[in-house]
């Protein structure tokens, strides 16, 4: 047994408003420079529709993930070492810009600078590719909402699994938002397919990187990858991807994604996995078995024996008590509700999902029957084999019969905890019938629906935290006080002098003080600094805003002031 | 780079000029083509990339990319069997003179043509297609200009010997010079006599080895050959260096 950790997240389906918030700040994160204009480390699609790149999931044409070969044994699809290294000059199936969409922005200096005219100027689309005019005819999420299904709809490559039957009636059936990021594998054929070695999988937390140091920009991950989550910076010339938002994980914080996510469906914590039965796992013979094989290398960490061997593993204490804690143990493994993403790419996808009952809860109400219904939910969830047959599709390699199992599982905790809700004596054998005890099914539903902020991240510092206060100590600058030249960054020689500010450990613990705290705004036995980054919303923290004209503090008129005095 | 024509007089006789060429020239571009390299490793791994454009254009690329490359991996395998090995070796293994002049002339024409048509089709490309014309910066156009005149007078030189003169036999002249430059022997004699076209491949191709590590050309030098034996999931561990800025002496991490 090789334990190792691996940093995990869940979405809970049923929570996704496809508001793309999630989208928006982290590409405001990471993702706002030239050259990856068209990338999207999280989005979000709405299905049934053809995702982001267009129709990723066909992996005849794309050819991403692993396959087994002839002999049983895993497989690049896409071709092994030698055909990767001979195919190297023109990589051949990589998708051209057109599968993603052509980035525009639009002329807005047309609207200032335009002479007097009859007509009202307008902005043109200007593509950021080649800067001329453009006609924009799609995007990232141009099928958002079904929209423009009656065109693309037959589009989605899983209803082309899904049978005749199925797909006239589905628009009518069920919608659902799937936001996706990086799956950060267990097994991550973008690492393998890389031929420099540059994308990597950190030890720690098994967060999958790429060195952009050692990047040659070969772009065989962008095809290795069957997410399609690795991307290519066209001005750079190197491979970029989702990073986990890994500066802040390492010292506790959630992705920006997460953090931001406005109906609170992700949960982020630590897994413990043996690393030695993950190839085993991966070579499962049959696609189905993917999904259980895959748990089945996760360890209990609450078991005595995996403990001492995390502890062997140079696994730190508070790791383990973490991963002892972690909402994605007790969502995959103790409830058993979340499920991969597309196992059959055998990567093991460590991005799991809590699939949607809604469409079924609509489906229900829809008849007029009672939607709350253990015994209505439970049949539809038999009967409606049309949500169930595709989240088969998206979730199982397209056995139904775990789908089918989660959603009962959801159903009865709907039925059971409406009992409570309304003062009624709970039916003990709801749980009973999807074999769950009674404070099993309540532990489930308070982490589903009520878990706060620190219940659902649970992510364990990397105790960087510690050496930067130590490297703080060393360096602190005699001119940081309190509105010394070093308070507003600025050096003794003017703005952006004396170096560069270290990596903001500082403001990262603020903002989690914040996120944590009861209290609106300054709490007082938390730290305080707050900038504009960072700052939540919450109340005017002093030093904030600028110091107003006494009565009426951060007026209007107290000056457009915002540099820090020398 | 593309100056070398005003240097033809002086080519002609040995003396300061062939020294100069045929003795300086070489190690000053062998200097700077390694310690070029050293530098820019070292200063610019983010820079050090093929910075493909496939991303913009595929038709052309899936064509004269790979046509481009492997001629001209089939010119360097000639070129070191050519220049290195010498013709005593060849004599040993029972090669004649004239086999290896046949296969020299038939494989080194067609990894030639491939060679230069995947060039043309790849320039083509560049100009003529918007978003890889505008990917091209400065460097870019100077780069494939002294790649293609050192290319293109590579050819000449062969073919004129070839066809119009019926073979030159660079196996007693260049390659001796090119091999006595490794010897630390320069002998600049050996490369006054021969053709013009020949003199003026080699000083190009000087040059251009010069300005080899600060243009794109470096990708040749990472060539992904450890990709072959290395696992195919690469483990790392954290960075020991935590924050933007490497932890003062006595204050690093204890593991």
């Amino acid at each position: 047994m090789r334990v190792m950790a691996q940093m995990a997240m869940v979405m809970n389906l049923d929570k996704c408003i496809g508001c793309h918030t999630c989208s928006v700040t982290c590409k405001q994160a990471w993702t706002n420079r030239t050259g990856v204009e068209y990338v999207w480390f999280n989005n979000v699609e709405t299905r049934p529709g053809q995702g982001y790149p267009r129709r990723y999931e066909d992996q005849e044409r794309w050819r991403g993930g692993w396959e087994l070969n002839k002999k049983g044994r895993l497989a690049l699809k896409a071709g092994g070492r030698f055909k990767k290294l001979i195919t190297i000059f023109a990589n051949p199936v990589l998708p051209s810009l057109d599968d993603y969409y052509e980035p525009w922005t639009y002329d807005y200096e047309t609207l200032t600078n335009a002479p007097l005219q009859d007509h009202t100027p307008v902005a043109r689309p200007k593509s950021l590719i080649s800067g001329k005019d453009m006609k924009i005819s799609w995007s990232a999420n141009w099928d958002d909402d079904l929209g423009g299904s009656a065109e693309h709809g037959e589009k989605d490559v899983l209803l082309n699994e899904v049978s005749e039957k199925i797909k006239l009636e589905f628009e009518q059936t069920f919608m659902f938002y799937l936001p996706r990021i990086c799956e950060h594998c267990l097994n991550p054929s973008c690492a393998a397919s890389c031929p420099s070695g540059a994308i990597y999988k950190r030890e720690e937390d098994g967060i999958v990187l790429v060195d952009q140091d050692r990047c040659r920009g070969w772009r065989m991950c962008v095809t290795g990858c069957p997410y399609k989550k690795v991307y290519f910076n066209h001005r750079t010339g190197k491979a970029e991807k989702c990073t986990f938002c890994f500066p802040r994980i390492e010292v506790g914080l959630p992705t920006v994604c997460s953090e931001t996510c406005v109906g609170r469906l992700r949960y982020i914590g630590l897994v413990l996995y043996d690393a030695d039965k993950v190839l085993e796992a991966a070579s499962t013979p049959d696609d189905t078995g993917l999904y259980e094989a895959q748990r089945q290398v996760f360890l209990d960490p609450n078991d005595p024996e995996v403990v001492a061997a995390a502890e062997r593993a140079d696994i730190p204490r508070d790791w383990i008590e973490a991963a002892q804690r972690s909402p994605i143990h007790a969502l995959i493994n103790t409830y058993k509700v979340a499920l991969p993403l597309h196992p059959e790419y055998r990567t093991m996808p460590m991005v799991w999902y809590i699939p949607p009952l809604s469409p079924v809860v609509d489906a229900v109400r829809d008849t007029g029957q009672d939607a709350e219904d253990h015994r209505n939910l439970f049949a539809a969830v038999d009967a409606l084999r049309i949500p169930v047959d595709y989240l088969a599709q998206l979730f199982t390699a397209g056995d139904p019969a775990p789908v089918d199992a989660v959603l009962r599982r959801l159903a009865a905790m709907r039925a059971y905890m409406r009992d409570i809700n309304l003062g009624r004596e709970p039916d003990a054998s709801i749980p009973e019938a999807v074999g769950m005890g009674e404070e099993q099914m309540y532990d489930m539903y308070r982490l589903l629906a009520l878990a706060k902020y620190d219940e659902r991240y649970v992510i364990p510092t990397a105790h960087a935290e510690q050496a930067h206060q130590l490297e703080e100590l060393a360096t602190e600058c005699s001119l940081d006080y309190e509105g010394g030249p070093g308070m507003g960054g600025s050096g003794p020689f003017g703005e952006a002098s004396g170096g560069a500010a270290p990596i903001a450990v500082e403001n990262y613990l603020a903002l989690r003080d914040r996120q944590l705290s009861d209290t609106p705004a300054t709490p007082a036995d938390k730290g305080t600094r707050v900038n504009l980054l960072n700052w939540d919303g919450k109340g005017s923290p002093p030093g904030l805003f600028p110091p107003g004209d006494g009565d009426r503090p951060g007026s209007p008129d107290s000056g457009g002031e915002v540099e820090p005095k020398p | 780079m593309t100056a070398s024509a005003q240097y033809l007089p002086l080519a002609v006789e040995s003396g300061t000029g062939g020294i100069l060429l045929w003795v300086a020239l070489p190690y000053v571009s062998l200097a700077v083509f390694v310690l070029g390299h050293m530098w820019r490793y070292r200063y610019d791994k983010f820079g050090w990339t093929t910075r493909s454009s496939q991303l913009y254009e595929r038709r052309l690329l899936r064509i004269g990319s790979p046509l481009f490359h492997f001629g001209i991996l089939f010119v360097l395998l000639g070129h070191i069997g050519g220049l290195l090995i010498p013709a005593s070796w060849t004599d040993a293994v029972g090669i004649s003179e004239h086999t290896y002049h046949v296969l020299a002339v038939v494989v080194g024409t067609i990894a030639g043509v491939c060679t230069v048509g995947g060039l043309a089709i790849l320039i083509y490309r560049r100009r003529t297609v918007g978003p890889v014309f505008s990917a091209t910066t400065r460097n870019d156009k100077a780069m494939y200009l002294s790649l293609a005149v050192t290319i293109g007078l590579g050819l000449a030189a062969t073919v004129a010997a070839n066809i119009v003169g019926g073979g030159y036999n660079y196996r007693e002249t260049i390659s001796p010079w090119f091999r006595s430059v490794f010897y630390l022997r320069p002998d600049a004699d050996l490369m006054t006599g021969i053709p013009v076209l020949f003199q003026l491949h080699a000083v190009s191709a000087l040059l251009l080895f010069a300005a080899w590590p600060f243009t794109r050309l470096v990708h040749m030098l990472t060539a992904p050959l450890g990709y072959l034996t290395r696992p195919y999931i690469v483990y790392r561990s954290r960075d020991t260096q935590l924050g933007s800025r490497a932890p003062h002496r006595g204050w690093e991490r204890i593991r």
